[in-house]
């Protein structure tokens, strides 16, 4: 079969994110089976899929939160099957939750400055950040850029949900990305939030490559231009947008499947 | 818009001087201010029962506290034995120090043996921390408990340096500069200056780098995974940091009492350090030294109070007991918790009553003084 990740991996030089054969395993439930896709660096792509298709758990595979039952996963060329999560993260990885993962006892801008200091040194350090501090300032700029100045010494606990989902996405954004997970960014956002959204993923830097999960298509296919459609921990089908959109067998089963 | 060139902000400067003064809300506190001008002069109020039962006490128990709030607070982790990591810091003191049992103790200088003490206390807390942070919730406490339960035990049996039940007694103390230090009037003061030291260097760090992260990792483990942080390596740090509190807490409760025994290592002691810490309030690193305050008064006075009710003076416990139900009962952060939703319902009364401000700035206000430690 000559899928969109064959054609496109033929053309790039080495893939930003290459998985091959992962399985994962919940006891005798198989979440994923024999998952193999190719993602380029800079390509963005939207996995599609009904519930349990195993979309998230694709994202906790290549992020290390679930390591696979088998298979190997690469990241710009190095084997990270076996690294735990931060290592793959300092190496330009990323996600979002689908459910907000925040820290609702901290501030947004301390959201955010954990965010950045995550993945740069100092870690562990003793020290207060002064005033003229580089990472305060590039969390200062990342909170600007998801719109959230005016609350930034507020609690996230505080938060309406729409801003807590662009806090999600600042925290993805943070340090140098190289390639992001986005799962279901856009769930309960107002119809302005979305447009706001797109905007952020439209704009972000050519090279920084991203997989988004997500259920609303007007969103999803905006954003993208490949598509890899899941069912039942399997890939079914891979494309380009339009090719996805008018296909009669994912109509069958995803787009018709929904209204049933 | 775009996220890689546009969003250059200047920093609000309104937002600085808030972030600084959130850092450090004591600066402008009056009360803060007159508690510690009291605290200086103390020693010109207090006769020596006061200065060293009440108020030295005071702080060396807030002191190892402090070192649960820490681990609970920003952490997440509730850990049982930090009296027994202050207990063991006790211990090394007498035996590589000079004390009335001269076949176990190394006689080292003072400042030879509380540094070495120190050193070996917080080892041991690092490793306990270890093996705690596989551990999630009430395991964390067990495992912790555990290690207390084990090491009270251990010193009960052990002759050959820790004496058994009778401990080592009579603990040489600091002598120089022609000053005796363990008298009370010094001795006050160098408890005081360890407290102050340790409460602020915890203040400090909850808004440093490591702090911050250790609020997240208390908040969403696997989130700051997912931002690039190792959780464990974060938490075996602070059970490190937190052993060297407690630890420091352990030398001056032996030269307190000139003897470290079993006894002072008991279950029942860690228990003590969990109350003080959860009736204080454990979201700030003032609750427990309250707390602290409230155990040895209630310890202390007690039992004249119950004996003239024709009660045993042994129930003061019952009391202690009744106040850390009706504390928790009534409120999840302490007296700290209490106070400040009392103040902060003077504060939207007045402002309602004043008619102009609503209930959103009384709060804000509260916060802003309130909750310099990232409250959760």
């Amino acid at each position: 079969m000559d899928s969109v990740a064959q054609r496109l991996s033929a053309v790039g030089a080495g893939a930003a994110l290459e998985l091959r054969g992962v399985t994962r395993l919940f006891g005798a439930l198989a979440a994923l089976t024999d998952v193999t896709i190719t993602v380029r660096p800079g390509e963005r792509r939207a996995v599609l899929g009904s519930n349990g298709a195993g979309k998230t758990t694709l994202f906790n595979c290549i992020t290390g939160d679930f390591p696979p039952s088998s298979g190997t996963i690469r990241f710009f060329g190095e084997d990270v099957t076996h690294f735990p999560p931060y290592e793959r993260i300092r190496r330009g990885l990323r996600r979002t939750y689908q459910i907000s993962a925040l820290f609702p006892g901290l501030t947004v801008q301390d959201n955010v400055y954990l965010a950045c200091r995550g993945v740069s040194r100092g870690r562990f350090s003793f020290l207060r950040p002064g005033q003229n501090d580089a990472l305060m300032h590039a969390a200062d700029n990342l909170v600007q850029a998801v719109h959230l100045t005016s609350v930034k010494d507020q609690h996230v606990a505080e938060l309406a949900h729409g801003q807590q989902r662009q806090l999600e996405i600042a925290l993805a954004l943070a340090g140098a990305p190289r390639f992001v997970l986005f799962d279901e960014p856009a769930a309960g956002l107002s119809p302005t939030e979305r447009t706001e959204l797109i905007e952020i993923l439209t704009s972000l830097p050519a090279h920084i490559g991203y997989i988004i999960i997500e259920h609303d298509m007007d969103v999803a296919l905006r954003v993208v231009e490949s598509v890899t459609m899941m069912h039942n921990g399997r890939i079914f089908k891979e494309g380009l947008p339009q090719e996805i959109q008018s296909d009669p067998e994912v109509q069958e089963l995803y787009l018709g499947g929904s209204h049933e | 818009m775009s996220l890689a060139h546009d969003a250059r902000v200047a920093v609000h400067p309104a937002g600085v001087a808030q972030r600084s003064a959130r850092g450090w809300p004591e600066i402008n506190n009056p009360a803060a201010w007159i508690v510690a001008a009291i605290l200086l002069i103390m020693p010109l109020i207090a006769n020596g029962f006061f200065l060293i039962e009440i108020f030295a006490t005071t702080l060396i128990l807030g002191t190892m506290a402090l070192s649960l709030m820490f681990l609970a607070g920003y952490g997440g982790m509730v850990s049982l034995m930090q009296l027994t990591i202050a207990g063991f810091s006790a211990y090394m003191v007498a035996v590589f120090g000079v004390s009335g049992n001269a076949n176990i103790s190394l006689g080292w200088p003072w400042w030879l043996a509380v540094p070495m003490a120190l050193a070996l206390a917080t080892i041991f807390g690092t490793l306990g921390g270890a093996l705690a942070v596989r551990t999630e919730g009430i395991y964390t406490i067990m495992i912790t408990l555990a290690i207390g339960a084990a090491f009270y035990y251990f010193t009960n049996q052990n002759w050959a340096i820790f004496n058994g039940h009778t401990g080592i007694n009579t603990v040489a103390t600091p002598h120089f500069w022609g000053v005796n230090w363990r008298a009370d009037i010094p001795f006050y003061y160098i408890v005081l200056a360890v407290a102050a030291l340790c409460y602020f260097a915890v203040e400090y760090v909850s808004r440093a780098p490591f702090g911050l992260a250790l609020q997240g990792v208390r908040d969403n483990p696997r989130r700051m995974a997912a931002l690039g942080f190792n959780v464990n390596a974060h938490r075996v740090a602070a059970y490190a940091f937190a052993s060297f509190v407690a630890a420091l807490a352990g030398v001056l409760q032996v030269w307190n009492y000139r003897q470290i025994s079993p006894g002072s290592v008991s279950v029942g002691a860690c228990i003590d350090i969990l109350i003080i810490a959860v009736v204080g309030g454990i979201t700030r690193p003032i609750g427990p030294f309250i707390g602290a305050l409230i155990f040895v008064l209630l310890r202390t006075f007690a039992i004249d109070f119950l004996v003239k009710l024709g009660l045993d003076g042994n129930r003061f416990r019952l009391l202690i007991g009744l106040g850390f139900l009706a504390i928790v009962f009534w409120s999840s952060d302490g007296v700290i918790g209490l106070w400040q939703s009392w103040w902060r319902r003077q504060r939207s009364g007045a402002a309602r009553s004043s008619g102009r401000h609503g209930r959103g700035s009384g709060q804000g206000s509260g916060q802003a003084s309130g909750q310099g430690s990232g409250h959760g």
